[in-house]
Parts: structure tokens; C-alpha cells; sequence
């Protein structure tokens, strides 16, 4: 982590900012600090830089310009939707253009009949379910960020959420994006058939970060609404426990809605927060939703009460009521403001883990709290694995920060180490850069690079974010050495 | 794996074509078929199989008909339900041709199961993406991009799928109706929380396929108040369906595989259709000329592939706009820079 030191080229700076006001008006173009620098961060906050310039562009036309411009005078840009992404993944250029998506906010087509929406990159998520309601229909993928993270910024970083082991992840529920490469050529990568010919390069495209091609447009599936939900919130006196539990619900050929689990750390700081009515006593809880029609979730969560009790489930609650089962998705959804609240600073973490290693990974991560004197309560999508450990520290303190970073470091490769991976949503980003290094190899991390050559032969649309240059690699192997081994002894030392 | 690797670095070097092959239950598909064939049926056997982490992991030789047994025993299927065309289907095969059965519309595609993937480019370099978790977004999505890539940009080794548990029960209705009340028919149940999990038009008749909760389906049921089919014979109509046994596809005109938004319209040209997908995958046998078909196609927002021919002078595959071409041969470029694993499978130029 750490923040760069603003060094702005002027001339430059005067240069770009003349050239896009050709075509931009005057109030799109920023370029004095006090217009760019709340644009310095995303939601990694510990990462910022001012951005050289700041285009917000009103139309497509006027995008494709901007990229023109850019790739003309060899200037990098960096896309950037709502800013709530959390690996800085939209850390702006110090030498460049931060192209704001922020005023495509308009949803451009709902169709009930076909069930897709077309919507601007700059639509909140929450929004694209808020304009289905009439129809009965909604957008599946729920980050906990979405009343305010965009799609745009969704299809960048293939977001899930609370409900992606039964209804998928970004790229499950986007059928097409249209949008620019940086050297503005248009590019429409899916359609509104499920598939379309050649190579699937919105699968590519989805997850990319912004590295292959700016966001213009976007077509969502969008599902019926379940005739009703509810969840079970079930108490465990032990993690392994909690976790066999998680295995035997989906190996009893359930799968639930949402399957998420808080250990005791979170649900205390939740409690004191929203008063979901937690179990306080319980060293984890598991949350575990039905829907469907009525009589399918009548069924499945008499099934479900039926596992967890046998699986050793020390207390059962059902929710009776719509209230009382949004109060008990209330605490994990604001888990980590609730953390917030307890700690000057927190660091939300981000990986994935075969679930039967759960308890491993968590007496891991008990263990890391002792050696590195840090509280880290954890929040846990347990149906699909992927874990979020909260580091609680305190930024004004250099030495809580470089424990924080060390205790993470080591989570993340526990994570590979068990046959998991560095981020299963939040997306590499700045953050877990160095951490790619030892996800993959070098021939792997040269063949990312020849395609964002494909889409971006200049390396110009978000660089050095998501895939580190292999000179990085190697030096990342000199700095970590463990236990005597250096990492990645195929790579070439530079 | 390391004969594999030296056949492709010593093709690679003389730029002589390979052709992937495992049963060879797919090579009407696409187009030409060029080079020494390698032969991926002795690359067999699941490596990893967790029924309660819904992931498998196998290699690229093993049968389709021996993933879907092992999976059976635990209650288990392959989600995207895809059609094996011949008894030597292999797993690898079936992620290179990319093509999801009648399951596809409610449970999602081949390429949405991906999970992971092992290949040897054409360097003959072993590469590993993904992984054997849900969630993985650590790199670009390569393993998905490898589905229906018909083998062009590498040989799969071993793939990981997320699996999904048998639906409890199952039950199929048949509904008579002219084809544009199927169409909206289907597109307007696919807005209601109803457990359809496929679609099939064909003559003047409709076939649902609900598939669930035992509560959920009996309810569904009465709900549309179809005529049940028996289970056998359900089951024998799928299946027909699926491997394209059914008496549609018998005959020698040309069938075309018309992927459309499920809400166009029915699509006015020559020949029979087969719907299915609610309407999102229309099977057109037709002797009309493959402009007249591709053009239709388009303008009813989808694209047309000539999915089985004594010839294809036209391609298999709809054209791609000139930008997307370019992708295509910049990427074939960077996992093949020889252009030697199976040339001109999807299109002429690479």
C-alpha cells in the first residue's frame, strides 16, 4: 500500500486537456487539483494518486474521442465507473486520463417479453432491479456495494455477491457489451441470442479490468422474481463443524439461494450495528436462504433445518416474515461498515478456497491474529467459497500497516496453497499484483499479456493494473523469500 | 502429456497442421478438417471429483458418458446437458465445440460451467488458468474463452466444471399451438417463477420440461395444464433432442443452427424449423442459399451457423465484423503463432 507522490507533467498536463476540450465541453475537462483530486482513490483507499486529467465524457461519440486522442499522443487512460471497486483497479494515472463513466446513467431499454435490459455503463446495479420491479423481473448479481456500484464497473470486475452459487456471477447474467477499444474502434462483444459466433470474447471481456476495452453499453439478463424467500440462520459452537455443515447442505442436492457464514468477531461488531439478532453465543453462523414458490421453499427449508440440525447446528432459527429475513441479511450486509465502526481502519480481503479446507484456512487466519497482533473477524461466502477476512488496524500506525499487509500476504497464499485463488470478486487491481506472481507462471502471465496486446497494442487502457510485467515478478521473488525457497525460480531476473 | 507436448513443438517447427481429435463425434462440425490427426483419447480418467464442492476435474480423453455415470451415482449431471452425437464423445471434445443441449436456456452453457483449464498451446507450452474453485477473477477468464474455441487456440489437458445437483423431480407436457404462440408463450412463462428447464416446437406442438422441487413441478403443471407425457417416453424425446435422433433432423438438407434473441419472431424462410430454448435456438433444415438465411438471421438480431452439409462452400460460421476479425487473428496469434492446431476449423483465414 501507500500513495504516490503527485508528479504531474504541466506541459502535458495543459496539452491533453486543450486537445479534449476541442470536443468536450469546458465542465467536462478537469485538470486543477482541487476538480481532480476526488478522483485520487477508488474504494481501496489506501492506494492513491491525482489524476493528470479527468475526462467525463456525455456521449458515445465524444468516449471514442477521448480514446482517439489519447492513443494518438500515446497517453494512458484509466476507466472508472462508480469508484467503489476495492483492489484499485481504477487508481488513476499520474500520467494520463481518468475516463469517468459517471454521466452514462440513463437504462436505455427494458423489455419484459425477452427479459433483457440495455442499459448505460454508469447505471447503478440496484437501479437495473429497481426498473425491472414493475415487471416482476430483476438483476441477479448482489455485491454489497449495490445501491452505488455501477455495471460498468461490475462487468469490469465479474462481481458477484450474496446469491452467485445458485444464480452466477457478472458473467452469467450479461449477454452483451458494446464499447471501444483504445484505439476507438467500436467493438460489441455478445448480443441478445445466447451465444454469437467465433470465440467468446465477452467472457474474455468480463473480469478484464478495463484492460481490453472501454464499457459503452451493456445488455443484463433479467430473471423473474422468486414468489418468496426465507433464510435459516443456524448457530454452530465450531468452525469445522460449520463448514461440514455447509458440505452437507449441497451434498443433500440443495442448492440454497445464499449460504454465507460470520464468524463470532463479526457478528459482535454487526450486533452493536444493526441489531440483526444474531446468535452471540454461537462461534459461527451460517445464513441460509430458500426461494422459489411457496411450496418449493416450504420443502427446501425443511430439508435444510433437517441437515443442519444432524450436521450439529446448536440453534435453528427460521425467518417467519419478509422483515425478520431482511433483518437477518441486514448484519451481513453491513458487515463491513460494522467493522468500520469498531476499528480506525479495516482491511477487506478477498480470496477463494475449496470449501473442505474452511476450517483449515480459518485456524490459519486465528493463528496470523496471534503472530502479527492484529483482530481479523471473518465473513465468508460458505456456499461458493470465497473468503473475506477483515484485518481491523490503524493506518496512522507504519507499523500496524506493514503487519496488516505481511498478515494479508500470507492469507492470500494460503489460499493458493490449498488449491484456491488470490480474489474471487474484488479483482487484482493494484492490490494483489504481486500476489499474481505466484498465482502463475511465467508463460501464463506472458499469454495474458499477448492478449491485452491483442485488444491493446500500445498498452494504454489501464496500465499496470491485473496482470504484473514479469521484471515485477522477479523482483517481488528477491523481496519474498519463504522459508529459504524463492518463489517462481523459472522467471528471469532482472 | 509430454508426447503431446513434443508433437506440437515439432509441428509447430515444421508448420504442419494438427487436428485435435478425441471420438470424432464432432468432426461434422465446423469446417475443414486439416493436418495429422492427435489423437487426445489416451489422456482418460477423472482427476478430482468433490460432489459437495459441485466441481469435477478430468482429462480431455475421457468419455462424456463416463463423467455423466460418476456424476449419476452422486446425483449429479452436468448442467448444460450436451449433446454427445456418438458413444466416443470425449469431455474434451465437448468444451472445444462448445455446444450446450436443452437445458441450456434455464441452466446456462457450456462456458458457464467452466471453471478451469490445463492446455498446451502452440508452442507446445503447458498453461494453467482458472481454477477448482466458483470464484476465481484472478487473470483474464481464459478457460472460458476456451469453450467452442474448437480447438484452435490449444490442446485441453484437463478441465474443472461446476456440476449441479439432479432436480428432484421431473415431468414434461405437451401443448399444441402454431409456432408464433409457442414463441411468445415461451418467452412469457420464462418471465414467471416457473421451473421450465427446456423448450421444444416441432409441428404444430409444444413440449415443456419441468424440473424441481417435487412441490414446485406438480404445481407448474397444473398450472399450464399441459398433457403429461409419460416418463419414458419424455425421456426418449429429450434424448432425441439432444443428440439430434429425432425424426426432424433425419435427411440430407442442410440443417442450420439460427441463434436468436427468444423473443424475435418466427423467422420467414424455406425448410422446417425446430425450436428450442425458449425460442432462442431455432434449427432450420432448408435447401436456401446461405446469404438469404445469414441475411435473415442478422436482421432478426442472431447469426446462422451451417451446422451439418455434405458441403459448406459458404463457412459454417456467420462472418465477423472487421474489428472482431482482427481479435480473432491477433489472439489465434498469441496461443499459436504457427498456426498449426486445426487451421481453418472455424474460419478460412486462421
Amino acid at each position: 500500500m501507500g500513495s504516490a507522490v503527485p508528479q504531474i507533467d504541466f506541459d502535458l498536463q495543459k496539452k491533453i486537456s486543450v486537445k479534449l476540450k476541442e470536443f468536450l465541453p469546458e465542465r467536462c475537462v478537469l485538470w486543477q487539483e482541487e476538480d481532480t483530486r476526488p478522483y485520487e482513490c477508488d474504494g481501496l483507499t489506501a492506494y492513491r494518486r491525482l489524476p493528470m486529467v479527468v475526462a467525463l465524457p456525455e456521449t458515445e461519440e465524444q468516449v471514442q474521442r477521448v480514446l482517439k486522442t489519447c492513443f494518438s499522443m500515446d497517453v494512458p487512460v484509466v476507466p472508472r465507473g462508480a469508484g467503489t471497486g476495492l483492489s484499485g483497479g481504477a487508481l488513476p494515472p499520474g500520467d494520463g486520463v481518468l475516463l469517468s463513466l459517471a454521466k452514462f446513467m440513463r437504462v436505455l431499454r427494458v423489455d419484459p417479453l425477452a427479459r433483457v435490459a440495455v442499459v448505460q455503463p454508469g447505471v447503478r446495479n440496484a437501479a437495473i432491479s429497481d426498473v425491472a420491479a414493475p415487471f416482476g423481473l430483476y438483476y441477479a448479481p448482489d455485491p454489497s456495494s449495490q445501491i452505488a456500484c455501477s455495471i460498468g464497473g461490475n462487468v469490469a470486475e465479474n462481481s458477484g455477491g450474496v446469491h452467485c452459487l445458485k444464480y452466477g456471477l457478472t458473467v452469467h447474467n450479461v449477454l452483451r457489451m458494446k464499447g471501444y477499444t483504445i484505439a476507438g474502434e467500436a467493438v460489441e462483444f455478445g448480443s441478445e441470442a445466447l451465444d454469437s459466433p467465433g470465440y467468446d470474447l465477452l467472457a474474455l471481456a468480463i473480469g478484464s479490468e478495463g484492460l481490453l476495452a472501454v464499457t459503452t453499453e451493456v445488455t443484463v439478463k433479467l430473471l423473474p422474481r422468486p414468489e418468496t424467500a426465507r433464510v435459516i440462520m443456524a448457530s454452530f459452537d465450531d468452525v469445522q463443524k460449520a463448514g461440514d455443515a455447509v458440505a452437507a447442505v449441497i451434498g443433500a442436492g440443495i442448492v440454497p439461494a445464499g449460504l454465507e457464514m460470520m464468524d463470532k468477531p463479526a457478528t459482535h461488531a454487526v450486533e452493536q450495528f444493526v441489531h440483526a439478532g444474531y446468535d452471540l453465543e454461537a462461534a459461527v453462523i451460517l445464513l441460509c436462504e430458500s426461494d422459489g414458490s411457496a411450496a418449493e421453499v416450504e420443502e427446501e427449508i425443511a430439508k435444510m433445518k433437517e441437515v443442519l440440525g444432524r450436521a450439529g447446528a446448536t440453534r435453528l432459527a427460521v425467518s417467519r416474515d419478509e422483515p425478520e429475513r431482511l433483518r437477518f441479511w441486514s448484519g451481513r450486509k453491513a458487515a463491513f461498515p460494522a467493522v468500520g465502526r469498531i476499528s480506525p481502519d479495516y482491511y477487506c480481503m478477498d480470496g477463494t478456497i475449496p470449501k473442505k479446507r474452511l476450517g483449515e484456512v480459518l485456524n490459519f487466519i486465528g493463528a496470523l491474529e496471534k503472530k502479527y497482533g492484529l483482530r481479523c473477524p471473518n465473513v465468508f461466502h460458505a456456499g461458493d467459497g470465497n473468503l473475506h477476512p477483515l484485518i481491523l488496524f490503524d493506518a496512522n500506525n507504519a507499523d500496524e500497516l506493514r503487519r496488516t499487509e505481511e498478515f494479508a500476504a500470507e492469507v492470500l497464499e494460503k489460499c493458493i496453497q490449498v488449491g484456491g485463488t488470490i480474489t474471487g470478486e474484488h479483482g487484482v487491481g493494484v492490490e494483489k499484483i504481486d500476489q499474481m506472481c505466484v498465482q502463475f507462471g511465467a508463460a501464463e502471465l506472458e499469454t495474458f499479456h499477448a492478449i491485452k496486446r491483442a485488444f491493446d497494442p500500445k498498452g494504454l487502457l489501464n496500465p499496470g493494473k491485473a496482470v504484473p510485467l514479469l521484471s515485477r515478478c522477479a523482483e517481488f521473488g528477491h523481496r519474498h523469500v519463504h522459508a529459504g525457497k524463492v518463489n517462481r525460480p523459472d522467471l528471469p531476473r532482472f | 502429456m509430454n508426447l503431446f507436448s513434443e508433437k506440437i513443438e515439432k509441428a509447430a517447427a515444421a508448420k504442419l497442421p494438427l487436428r485435435i481429435r478425441g471420438g470424432g463425434t464432432k468432426d461434422f462440425y465446423g469446417n475443414a478438417l486439416e493436418g495429422e490427426v492427435l489423437d487426445t483419447r489416451g489422456h482418460a480418467g477423472v482427476v478430482d471429483y468433490e460432489p459437495t464442492e459441485l466441481v469435477i476435474t478430468a482429462r480431455c480423453g475421457t468419455l462424456l458418458r463416463d463423467i455423466e455415470k460418476i456424476l449419476e451415482e452422486k446425483n449429479q449431471i452436468l448442467p448444460f446437458e450436451p449433446p454427445h452425437f456418438g458413444a466416443g464423445a470425449t469431455l474434451g471434445g465437448c468444451i472445444a465445440a462448445g455446444l450446450s443441449g436443452p437445458r441450456r436456456a434455464s441452466a446456462g452453457s457450456v462456458r458457464d460451467f467452466v471453471l478451469g483449464a490445463t492446455i498446451l498451446d502452440g508452442r507446445g507450452r503447458l498453461l494453467a488458468f482458472g481454477g477448482r474453485v466458483m470464484k476465481n477473477v484472478a487473470g483474464y477468464d481464459v478457460s472460458r474463452l476456451l469453450a467452442g474455441s474448437l480447438g484452435t487456440l490449444g490442446l485441453m489437458l484437463e478441465v474443472s466444471l461446476k456440476v449441479l445437483p439432479r432436480p428432484a423431480a421431473e415431468q414434461t407436457l405437451a401443448l399444441e399451438m402454431p409456432q408464433a404462440r409457442a414463441l411468445e408463450s415461451m418467452n412469457r412463462w420464462a418471465g414467471q417463477a416457473l421451473p421450465i428447464s427446456a423448450t421444444a416446437w416441432r409441428d404444430g406442438e409444444l413440449r415443456l420440461r419441468l424440473s424441481g422441487a417435487p412441490g414446485a413441478v406438480g404445481a407448474a403443471a397444473e398450472k399450464l395444464a399441459g398433457d403429461a407425457d409419460s416418463g419414458q417416453d419424455a425421456a426418449r424425446f429429450w434424448d432425441g433432442v439432444r443428440e439430434q435422433t429425432d425424426t426432424f433432423f433425419a435427411g440430407d438438407v442442410p440443417l442450420w443452427r439460427l441463434s436468436l434473441p427468444s423473443s424475435a419472431p418466427a423467422v420467414d424462410l424455406p425448410g422446417v424449423q425446430l425450436v428450442e430454448w425458449g425460442g432462442a435456438l431455432r434449427w432450420l433444415k432448408s435447401g436456401a442459399d446461405a446469404a438469404t438465411i445469414r441475411n435473415a438471421t442478422a436482421r432478426a438480431g442472431g447469426h446462422a451457423t451451417l451446422f451439418r452439409a455434405r458441403e459448406k462452400p459458404a463457412g459454417a460460421f456467420a462472418p465477423l465484423p472487421q474489428e472482431l476479425a482482427r481479435l480473432h487473428r491477433e489472439l489465434k496469434q498469441s496461443f499459436d503463432p504457427a498456426g498449426i492446431l486445426n487451421p481453418g476449423r472455424m474460419y478460412a483465414e486462421f
